[in-house]
């Protein structure tokens, strides 16, 4: 009866969700803590910290700019002038190497979260919902995966490579969600039959509204975890799309635009490759240890002892 | 079991069907194949353009449905698949070089499961031992680590060996030396010299993505129940793990080669073109800049058939381990 009784079932559900604040902080400490005591997350959090910092402040007080170009120092390796050295036409390395950075950290910090919100609803509908409409986007989810992403984003290439890199970035993430929506929909499916769940489905609480307040909480760390997974797997994308010609276009600079442009000349000055792939991998490795840490940090099993 | 299979292949059949139609429309959509006869000098009349555009059923102004009909038609009737923009049957070049890419492909996708399993079981056996530390690490620093730097890194390496050498001991560019002569063996071992380094660089990647699926799997399964049962009933550890972990870690596993595949896919479409190898992968780029509309249906094509193939081989993969589905 209690229940036909709005002050009650108003009173009940605030019950409810002070309960559940309780619970969710309980959790998020527990986590915190794991986390706190993984070497991987600092090694990982402080790394990335730094490498944003340089990004943004690296070029203050750096007298050269990414276009200009140094007459006096034409294929210069390393010096005290030109920290990285410069390209054949004088141009500074180091300069276009932070410029590539930024570029590559504004694709990966967007993309990487934007596609795992995507996938967060897409699958929680999919699971959810159940039926035809399941079906209809799990074969959409599979037929995305039979044309590899890179594939279609290559195809795709002549309608953003000469628009602004909000483009790149907008395909990037709807190319990016597939399979952790898949994940995504079998937890939902086995959550849906919860009794939690149930309960708020025989109250007349509304699908949309079951999704928002009871799967994505649940599945939450998934989509952090993955949220931070996709940053590097984003600036990965980029650079590979980059590198062949259908991402960035020169003269604007990418990291895969100058690691490009540094590849054949590789072996004889190295510098033009390796200072950029070297700030490409520790941006990425970065990125993916903390990714990594948050995974064993919320997964209870992951650390599972045996004889 | 068999009906199991043959749902999945019918399943896989529909998806490469609809792949390939979705690439054809994706490429008529977005690739621009008159611009290629544009701006010359001197300029190039309309009409013969039009004509040349009409004749390789890649005419903008004829409605993309159409184009699509006609394409299918010519597949499935003469088995065509059009005409490339250089006038080559798409066909013929696909045959001439499919064989390229799959030694590739083949190659490294089976190198990089084995090693990649036989890692993955190791770290999670000797979980945060010195040798899993390593493992997990260098995985983890070769997944931050995209194919084309891999690419180049090993390129600068084997040019460093040649010059410490004196002599050209590990050729990388392209798929053979051209104008070699020799017998069948010095041939194939040029052949062979030449893979070296584009099956490491394809490997390593494979390698360490599975080395960290695998890991996370086997992890899973070692603290399951029928596992202590199975050391209680006086099985010895290695044993147990064998019999009981590494089969069941792989039912997982299984669902994972198909979906990876299009990774893999993509590495070697990227060490292809990085060590100037003639294979599908450096014709889809190719294809794409010289807006080439049937020979990328016609790589699209190929990719789903190959996708087809990994996935039914999975799932076979899949009904052998795990019982259920046999029923």
């Amino acid at each position: 009866m209690s229940l036909l009784n709005p002050e009650l079932v108003e009173s009940s559900e605030h019950v409810e969700g002070a309960h559940q604040t309780d619970a969710v902080n309980s959790r998020l400490a527990q986590i915190w803590r794991r986390l706190r005591s993984t070497p991987r997350f600092w090694v990982g959090a402080i790394a990335l910290l730094l490498i944003c910092l340089w990004a943004l402040f690296g070029l203050a007080l750096y007298p050269w700019s990414a276009t200009d170009q140094d007459g006096l120092a034409f294929s210069q390796g390393p010096s005290a002038s030109h920290w990285f050295g410069t390209n054949g036409i004088g141009q500074d390395l180091y300069a276009q190497t932070i410029i590539g950075l930024q570029k590559s950290l504004l694709v990966g910090l967007i993309v990487g979260p934007a596609a795992a919100l995507i996938a967060g609803f897409v699958g929680a509908i999919s699971g959810y919902v159940g039926g035809v409409w399941d079906r209809v986007i799990v074969w959409f989810i599979d037929l995305l995966l039979v044309l590899p992403s890179f594939y279609i984003l290559v195809l795709l290439s002549p309608t953003f490579k000469n628009a602004s890199i909000v483009a790149l970035i907008l395909f990037l993430a709807l190319f990016g969600w597939m399979v952790l929506a898949r994940v995504v929909r079998g937890q939902t499916m086995s959550l849906r039959e919860r009794e939690y769940v149930k309960a708020a489905r025989y109250m007349g609480v509304g699908g949309l509204t079951i999704v928002r307040r009871h799967i994505i909480p649940n599945v939450a760390s998934l989509l952090i975890i993955d949220a931070t997974l996709g940053v590097g797997a984003a600036i990965l994308s980029e650079t590979a799309l980059s590198f062949f010609g259908f991402g960035i276009q020169p003269p604007d600079v990418s990291l895969g635009t100058l690691l490009s442009a540094g590849s054949s000349a590789a072996v004889t000055r190295p510098w033009l490759f390796v200072f950029p792939s070297a700030v490409l991998i520790l941006t990425v490795l970065a990125t993916s240890l903390i990714g990594d840490a948050l995974r064993d940090a919320v997964d209870p099993t992951s650390g599972a002892t045996r004889d | 079991m068999l009906g199991f299979i043959a749902r999945r292949i019918v399943n896989y059949v529909i998806l490469a069907s609809i792949a390939t139609v979705l690439g054809y429309v994706l490429a008529s959509a977005t690739l621009n194949p008159a611009a290629r006869y544009l701006g010359r000098n001197p300029p190039i009349p309309e009409a013969s353009i039009n004509s040349i555009l009409n004749d390789l059923n890649i005419n903008p102004d004829t409605p993309i449905l159409e184009r699509l009909g006609i394409w299918i038609t010519g597949l499935i009737t003469r088995g065509s698949l059009g005409q490339s923009v250089t006038g080559n049957e798409v066909t013929a070049d696909i045959v001439s070089r499919a064989g390229t890419s799959l030694r590739l492909l083949i190659i490294g996708s089976i190198l990089g499961a084995v090693i990649g399993v036989a890692l993955g079981v190791w770290g999670a056996v000797r979980q945060y031992r010195a040798s899993d530390q390593v493992i997990t690490y260098s995985s983890f620093a070769v997944l931050a680590t995209p194919p084309f730097v891999v690419a180049v890194l090993l390129m600068i390496g084997a040019t460093n060996v040649n010059r410490a050498s004196g002599q050209q001991i590990i050729n990388f560019t392209g798929e053979y030396t051209a104008g070699l002569d020799g017998g069948f063996w010095v041939i194939f071992g040029d052949r062979l010299v030449h893979l070296i380094l584009p099956t490491i660089s394809l490997t390593i990647g494979a390698v360490a993505l599975y080395s960290r699926y695998q890991r996370s799997a086997m992890l899973d399964v070692l603290s399951a129940d029928y596992i202590r049962t199975a050391r209680a009933k006086g099985r010895t550890r290695g044993s147990a793990i064998v019999r009981h972990g590494v089969r069941v870690a792989l039912i997982p596993m299984s669902t994972f080669f198909a979906y990876s595949f299009g990774t893999i896919l993509t590495g070697a479409t990227i060490t292809e073109n990085v060590f100037s190898w003639h294979g599908m992968g450096e014709y889809l780029l190719q294809s794409v800049t010289s807006s080439d509309i049937n020979a990328v249906a016609g790589t699209i094509l190929f990719t789903s058939i190959l996708v087809l193939i990994a996935g039914t081989l999975s799932d076979v993969v899949y009904a052998a381990l795990d019982p259920r589905v046999r029923v």
